[in-house]
């Protein structure tokens, strides 16, 4: 009896490790089929957790593949379990497969080799996908088909048209916060969506956006980062809780709205206020508005750990994401709302039919209100405003 | 074998602390070899000491300890030293198992959803009394002094030191005390406060130990109800752990270092308090005072009594109204459309983290009462009871903070290739359920009169016949009541949960708690009345069950 059993615990790693070439795609499908697929993704969005049940249900339907979401409050949790684990030695049969990642994240994983790839030009719905800098380069770093893109994302303000009109700029929103005191907060930094909202300020503050494409130095850092700390003096005390207390998430500043606590708040997803309208979290007043010197978009992706227990379930779950159907289902703000990534051009006549009749919902701004996205400032600036920002504000009290 | 279990049981109960110990305090010192950390240092804590929040993360840690212990441990006593043997105290005490079993971070939910400025009350007020169409921007939940997370321990503490005193009661002869004081005319509180008090305090000392040490490490409450700028010391430890670069799990480690010597000076601190106030009691005791106009406190004490009871139920009357609403405005009082869409839609996800709740709960309680009747029958066959260091070992695991020790029990058993499996998790949560299992079950299971033993073995009935057709069927009432107290304590476990599963294992208290980063009241409101059923069920069914086993046996209804 205790033979096979040790033979068996023998084979096992090697069998784990045995990684098809994700050319092949027939060979993935094969080895994929059974696999048990733990997606790591950030949970706190509802309508999200369902977009990727759903997920969960068609690859298992089309493939056989299971999958698991892991729900993060925060995707670094990821990044550090694949880090623990290489540093105890274990180089296959880790507990992620996959994760919902873009920016400082996969800056870090991918400095550090951590991902499996390239694969993600070979997965073959990639054929649809609009290429271009916005999938190839994630907040300026090359991505080389370490992750595969699933949607787009530019930031739109969501704000209750029964208390106030759209502001042109971030100088206005402060002027108009300053009238209007403790009816505008932001989600509290290091949450993503509070981070990306100083860097909107920082990219329409800043004396020479330019600098923001590299690296930080200490000395371009301390000038281009000047008007935005000057900028969050005069925003704080007019801020919601004046600035004690912020919401922890995006989704959370929805039951503020909701609640009649805030008029005014700030979103990564043009679609996110109709999607909220249409499943009772937004009162049907709430519309979006973007600045008039444009706004910050990026990508979001998934990207396949090094050490995956089921890199090929993966990278089928990461095709079906690229899929006309699932980019379709995350394009309706009854579902998610999100930016597709794929060419209208490059899709079947039938496709992209579907795209276009599709009701964008009462709050969306049309493709061309949105104008062309502002790129993300280098990873780095991120971390550092993140931790100056932790000192001045986040232990203030 | 029997004799074995007592040490087994030992192992099981400290070895994961003493473990976990160790694993965090190397790395505070700048050692954790497998990232890359050898030599000895004290840059963690120089790191620690350098975060800005230190200071106000420490002082909330403390301050919110000691006064959510102090405010539940007096309304405990000025409740049972006004109302004890009335008809308000029966009601009171009817309503404690239901208050027991709702997890912590269910009712945190509760009461968040209650006070908010935007909350149950204000929404009842406004605008008809109040004025406001929309909510004061006044920061009521989330406070940086940590009020709503003292008021939301509290509301908790109180009824599970209630549930001390009420066991206490009895071994002090609480009533002939109390009669003694009213025949030399003590008024009833000012009677209870000197004669039967000092002697209650006596027994429920590690109880009170314990919620204080919990109120200074509670991370779950704590991110639903405490402040963000900074949080406490152990969500910020929590936040550290997660962080990508390995570093920071040095500080951590620093950090959950200081937590544990925070705990360990606040206790002391605590007891020297106790000689303090021992001292300034005989004094007031001798002085003889009968006690006048008691009846102003003794209805304050009713009153903010009902109202902590009032609060946890209201709390999840607003969670039931919030997992049917439709869309919810302020201010108004009820949401604007009523239905099904909530649960259907969140259903299958609670479900499924239902199903894994209740095998993880399930799997450790039955372990604990495995072990605990081992020992319990270890100890009537010799007759060796465990003495005072025995009951302190018996706590160790819910004095020493979670914060402390968890996250050095994960890197122990990430170097074990053991974690993140189900079967860590349930070890993980017979260190806090054990305990639980082994305080509700002992009283009874010693009083039991043993003389029924001897009959049976007069009969011919062996050790093991007495065991499990007398004395097992006969303790049928509370060996169900100790599995149902195990479970709740499982269905409420957050860190270990979180950190030793990995994220893999979501148990409806990690779900709940993740969702409340989101803010969405609709799908909180799912999660945690589905906690609460997970930890509530088990008490009704611990006392239907004896009922309808034993209905023709009415001696043993329990």
């Amino acid at each position: 009896m205790i033979r096979p059993l040790a033979l068996a615990a023998a084979l096992l790693p090697t069998l784990a490790q045995a990684q098809t070439d994700p050319a092949d795609w027939d060979a993935v499908l094969e080895a994929a089929r059974g696999q048990t697929v733990y997606w790591n993704a950030w949970g706190g969005s509802t309508t999200t957790n369902d977009f990727i049940a759903w997920v969960g249900a068609r690859v298992a339907e089309d493939h056989g593949v299971i999958l698991e979401h892991v729900k993060l409050t925060d995707t670094a949790d990821a990044v550090t379990r694949v880090l623990s684990e290489r540093q105890a030695g274990q180089d296959s049969g880790g507990a992620i497969d996959l994760i919902w990642i873009n920016g400082a994240n996969f800056a870090a994983m991918k400095q550090a080799d951590l991902l499996f790839g390239p694969f993600a030009e070979d997965l073959p719905n990639w054929v649809h996908v609009a290429d271009g800098p916005a999938v190839r380069t994630d907040f300026t770093v090359p991505t080389e088909g370490y992750e595969s893109p699933w949607a787009l994302a530019q930031v739109v303000f969501m704000y209750d048209s029964a208390d106030m009109a759209p502001q042109p700029s971030m100088a206005a929103i402060a002027d108009w916060a300053a009238q209007n005191p403790g009816r505008f907060t932001y989600p509290q930094p290091p949450d993503f969506l509070g981070l990306t909202f100083l860097k909107q300020a920082l990219v329409e503050l800043t004396p020479d956006p330019a600098l923001l494409a590299q690296a930080p130095t200490d000395a371009s850092y301390e000038v281009a980062t000047a008007p935005l700390w000057d900028y969050l003096e005069d925003l704080t005390p007019n801020l919601w809780r004046q600035g004690r207390a912020y919401p922890a998430t995006g989704p959370a500043q929805l039951q503020l709205i909701a609640d009649q606590e805030i008029d005014l708040a700030i979103s990564f997803s043009p679609g996110e206020a109709s999607a909220a309208i249409a499943n009772g979290q937004l009162p049907d007043t709430v519309r979006t508005f973007v600045l008039a010197g444009g706004t910050i978009g990026n990508a979001s992706f998934v990207a396949i750990p090094y050490n995956a227990s089921a890199p090929e379930g993966a990278m089928v779950v990461a095709n079906f994401l690229l899929s006309p159907e699932a980019q379709l289902r995350a394009q309706d703000p009854a579902v998610l709302g999100y930016g597709t990534v794929l060419d209208m051009t490059k899709l079947p006549e039938d496709d992209a039919a579907g795209f276009a009749a599709l009701d964008l919902g009462i709050a969306t701004l049309p493709p061309e209100a949105l104008g062309t996205p502002l790129p993300e400032p280098h990873p780095e600036w991120m971390t550092r405003i993140a931790e100056d920002w932790a000192s001045r504000y986040g232990t203030a009290q | 074998m029997i004799r074995a279990v007592p040490p087994l049981t030992l192992l099981l109960l400290l070895g994961p602390v003493a473990a976990g110990l160790w694993g965090v305090i190397r790395p505070a010192f700048g050692v954790l070899p497998a990232a890359g950390f050898a030599a000895p240092s004290l840059d963690p804590f120089r790191a620690l000491a350098d975060w800005p929040g230190l200071g106000a993360a420490v002082r909330l840690s403390v301050g919110v300890g000691l006064l959510a212990t102090a405010l539940s441990l007096a309304l405990v006593t000025l409740i049972c030293a006004g109302w004890w043997g009335t008809r308000a105290f029966r009601l009171l005490q009817r309503l404690l198992s239901p208050l027991l079993s709702v997890p912590h971070a269910a009712a945190a939910f509760g009461l968040a959803f209650l006070i908010a400025p935007s909350g149950w009350i204000a929404r009842a007020l406004s605008p008809w009394a109040t004025g406001w169409d929309r909510p004061p921007d006044a920061l009521i939940v989330n406070d940086p002094w940590g009020l709503a997370l003292t008021a939301g321990l509290v509301i908790k503490e109180v009824p599970f030191l209630l549930l001390m005193v009420l066991a206490a009661l009895p071994q002090v002869r609480a009533g002939e005390r109390l009669r003694l004081t009213q025949v030399l005319g003590y008024g009833r509180m000012t009677g209870w406060l000197k004669a039967v008090f000092p002697a209650v305090y006596a027994q429920i000392r590690l109880p009170v130990y314990v919620v204080l040490a919990y109120s200074m490490s509670v991370v779950d409450v704590a991110v639903i109800l405490g402040p963000s700028t900074p949080p406490p010391l152990s969500v910020q430890i929590v936040r550290w752990i997660g962080e990508p670069a390995l570093e920071t799990r040095l500080v951590a480690a620093a950090g959950a270092v200081l937590q544990l010597a925070l705990v360990i000076g606040a206790l002391v601190a605590w007891r020297l308090g106790e000689v303090v106030v021992a001292r300034l009691g005989c004094a007031w005791a001798e002085r003889g005072g009968r006690g006048r106009h008691e009846n102003p406190l003794r209805r304050v004490s009713l009153v903010l009594g009902a109202g902590s009871a009032g609060a946890v139920l209201a709390g999840l009357a607003v969670l039931t109204v919030w997992s049917v609403a439709g869309f919810w405005g302020f201010p108004a009082a009820w949401p604007q459309g009523v239905g099904p869409a909530n649960w259907a839609r969140h259903g299958p996800g609670a479900g499924s983290a239902f199903g894994q709740t209740a095998l993880v709960a399930g799997i450790a309680t039955a372990l604990a009462l495995v072990l605990v009747l081992g020992c319990l029958q270890a100890e009537a066959r010799t007759g060796r009871r465990p003495g005072a260091s025995a009951m302190w070992l018996l706590y160790l695991p819910l004095l020493v903070p979670q914060t402390a020790f968890l996250p050095g029990l994960q890197t122990f058993l990430l170097g074990l290739g053991a974690d993140r499996g189900v079967a860590s998790v349930i070890l993980a949560h017979l260190v806090f359920v054990l305990p639980y299992v082994f305080l509700s079950l002992a009283d009874p299971w010693r009083a039991w009169d043993s003389r029924q033993a001897t009959i049976a073995a007069t009969l011919g009935a062996g050790p093991g016949a007495v065991f499990w057709r007398i004395r097992l069927p006969m303790l049928l009432a509370p060996v169900l009541t100790a599995a149902a107290v195990g479970l709740a304590v499982s269905v409420g476990q957050y860190l270990p949960t979180l950190l030793i599963g990995g994220g893999r294992v979501a148990t409806l208290t990690t779900e709940a708690v993740a969702l409340a980063s989101g803010g969405d009241r609709r799908a909180i409101g799912v999660y945690a009345l589905a906690q609460s059923a997970a930890a509530l069920l088990p008490f009704a069914l611990a006392l239907a069950l004896p009922a309808l086993v034993w209905r023709n046996r009415r001696g043993l209804h329990g």
